[in-house]
């Protein structure tokens, strides 16, 4: 693990009302990391996603990005800071065009870059570029998916979580959509990956954390979690 | 076609009251479009502001269209305030709480006004109040012409604002998706308190437009707040153009319906539409259907 990490997570406690869902987490992502969260449905993965992007309060324990305090803090300050979510189901405006989207994207942060941003998000996704005009609501779920990680590269992140980006595309679109991540992270980008689709998030991460029943159950480098005996056994079924 | 020579007058100032009616009904139409309650307080606060306009007139000598530099920002500020400051204070977020907290709002508002300033009918004494606009096929009331440019150009810029602006980009997306809106860094709140306020800036327009020609009440904003939320029906909930097209609509027929049937029997017309539209198109002539 690198020495000063981007994002350190301790002791991270959260959940719904009565309801406990994170019971003590620690993580850590560092610069220019994939770093992926695993863990079957209702591990809390999403749970700790909220609570990063500040959409959710957290009970107990700390959250640092970039050596500032961020538990707590607003989701405008958060995305400020540079701590960027692409959430799951997309999120996209479905009554605004593509463009108006992606200018969004740099609503808190990026604003002054934003015709290069444009330019940079429209040369990733040609896709989107064809369809400026069109109304979010109106792309196929593939289009959908890549206008919500335009959107979010739109704000200049430091760090990007993506949470469930496979989710409910064809098997060929989820190759293209792991290939673009690694390339957004050899270009430096730091990504958090939060998915259910386990073996080729552990190809494309270096590090990752499994959770289970909101703790971290397993953690390590993916070449090692991936020969690992238990995860095999409860996630590849071997 | 004896009738026409009082046909096109009448037509001209069914325009003119419709500008009117549209410019209280996009107030009311923004607010439902982000907030998705009808603001039940939009008829109290218009009648604020025209009261507010009067009593600059009175007090500080202010002309009414001069009153349109002091009006509309001051309702800016009060509708930012009352949004952030005691409706979604009130409400808890849910959305049936923010339709009784604004009903409460009305209430209060109305018989305040009532306590100082009693039932008595209010009217400005102006110079030009009865000059004339020759348009060629009928003679229309100054004021009544500079009403329907103004309300043109507060509609227009407000389309400007809501296409070109990121807070008005915002405000679309907030409309439709809060969390997505979260995740890029909108403080949806501001957002909300923004949105009332324009619209509230709206009837601060209207007022200062109004006055030169109508009377103030503290009951003036119901029969404004009526026909805006029937034109806002006719229009499309939340549809900006439909909200003009259907102030527009709605004055015509007003006055037309006067004309023809009396003007006492002018507002049947109105609701005649409004129950039209519910029956045949209940998504309004430009709104999205569901």
């Amino acid at each position: 693990m690198p020495e000063a990490p981007l994002l350190e997570v301790a002791g991270l406690r959260a959940g719904y009302g009565a309801i406990e869902v994170l019971r003590g987490i620690d993580v850590a992502v560092g610069a220019g990391e994939i770093v992926a969260i695993l863990g079957s449905n209702g591990a809390g993965k999403s749970t700790l996603n909220n609570v990063l992007s500040g959409l959710l309060p957290l009970a107990a324990g700390s959250i640092r990005f970039d050596g500032r305090d961020i538990a707590g803090a607003r989701s405008e300050t958060i995305v400020a800071a540079g701590l960027v979510q692409v959430p799951e189901g997309r999120r996209v405006f479905p009554n605004l065009s593509v463009l108006d989207n992606l200018i969004l994207g740099s609503y808190r942060r990026g604003r002054a870059r934003r015709a290069q941003g444009l330019e940079r998000v429209f040369a990733t996704f040609p896709r989107l570029a064809e369809r400026r005009e069109q109304r979010a609501g109106t792309l196929s779920g593939g289009e959908q998916q890549m206008l919500a990680i335009g959107r979010g590269l739109m704000a200049e992140p430091r760090l990007l979580i993506l949470d469930e980006p496979s989710l409910g595309l064809s098997p060929l679109l989820v190759e293209e959509m792991f290939t673009l991540i690694r390339r957004l992270n050899t270009d430096g980008l730091a990504v958090v990956l939060v998915e259910q689709n386990v073996v080729q998030s552990l190809v494309i991460a270096h590090r990752a954390y499994v959770l289970e029943n909101g703790r971290v159950a397993l953690s390590g480098p993916a070449a090692s979690l991936r020969a690992d005996p238990a995860l095999r056994r409860s996630y590849l079924g071997m | 076609m004896s009738q026409l020579p009082i046909v096109v007058p009448s037509v001209l100032n069914g325009l003119t009251t419709g500008a009117i009616y549209a410019l209280v009904a996009l107030g009311l139409t923004l607010i439902y479009g982000v907030l998705h309650i009808i603001n039940f307080a939009h008829g109290s606060l218009l009648m604020l502001a025209m009261f507010g306009v009067f009593f600059l007139h009175k007090l500080a000598g202010l002309d009414p269209y001069l009153a349109l530099l002091v009006v509309p920002p001051a309702c800016f500020v009060a509708g930012y305030a009352l949004q952030r400051g005691v409706i979604a204070r009130a409400s808890h977020g849910k959305d049936h709480n923010i339709l009784l907290v604004t009903l409460g709002i009305a209430i209060a508002i109305e018989n305040v006004a009532i306590y100082f300033w009693r039932s008595d009918t209010r009217t400005l004494d102006l110079s030009y109040a009865f000059d004339t606009v020759n348009l060629g096929v009928a003679l229309v009331a100054l004021p009544r012409v500079v009403a329907f440019a103004g309300a043109l150009v507060v509609a227009g810029g407000l389309w400007l604002f809501m296409a070109r602006t990121d807070l008005g980009r915002a405000i679309r997306a907030v409309a439709k998706e809060r969390q997505g809106a979260r995740v890029v860094g909108i403080d949806v709140e501001h957002v909300f308190a923004m949105s009332f306020a324009i619209g509230t800036a709206c009837v601060g327009v209207a007022a200062c437009l109004l006055m030169p020609t109508f009377y103030v009440t503290p009951q003036v904003g119901h029969s404004f707040v009526l026909i805006a939320f029937t034109v806002v029906v006719l229009g499309g909930m939340g549809s900006f153009p439909g909200a003009l097209a259907g102030g527009l609509i709605i004055g015509v027929t007003e006055s037309l319906c006067g004309l023809f049937l009396g003007e006492s029997l002018g507002q049947i017309g109105i609701f005649a539409i409004f129950i039209a539209i519910l029956l045949l198109r209940p998504s309004g002539l430009l709104g999205h259907r569901a």
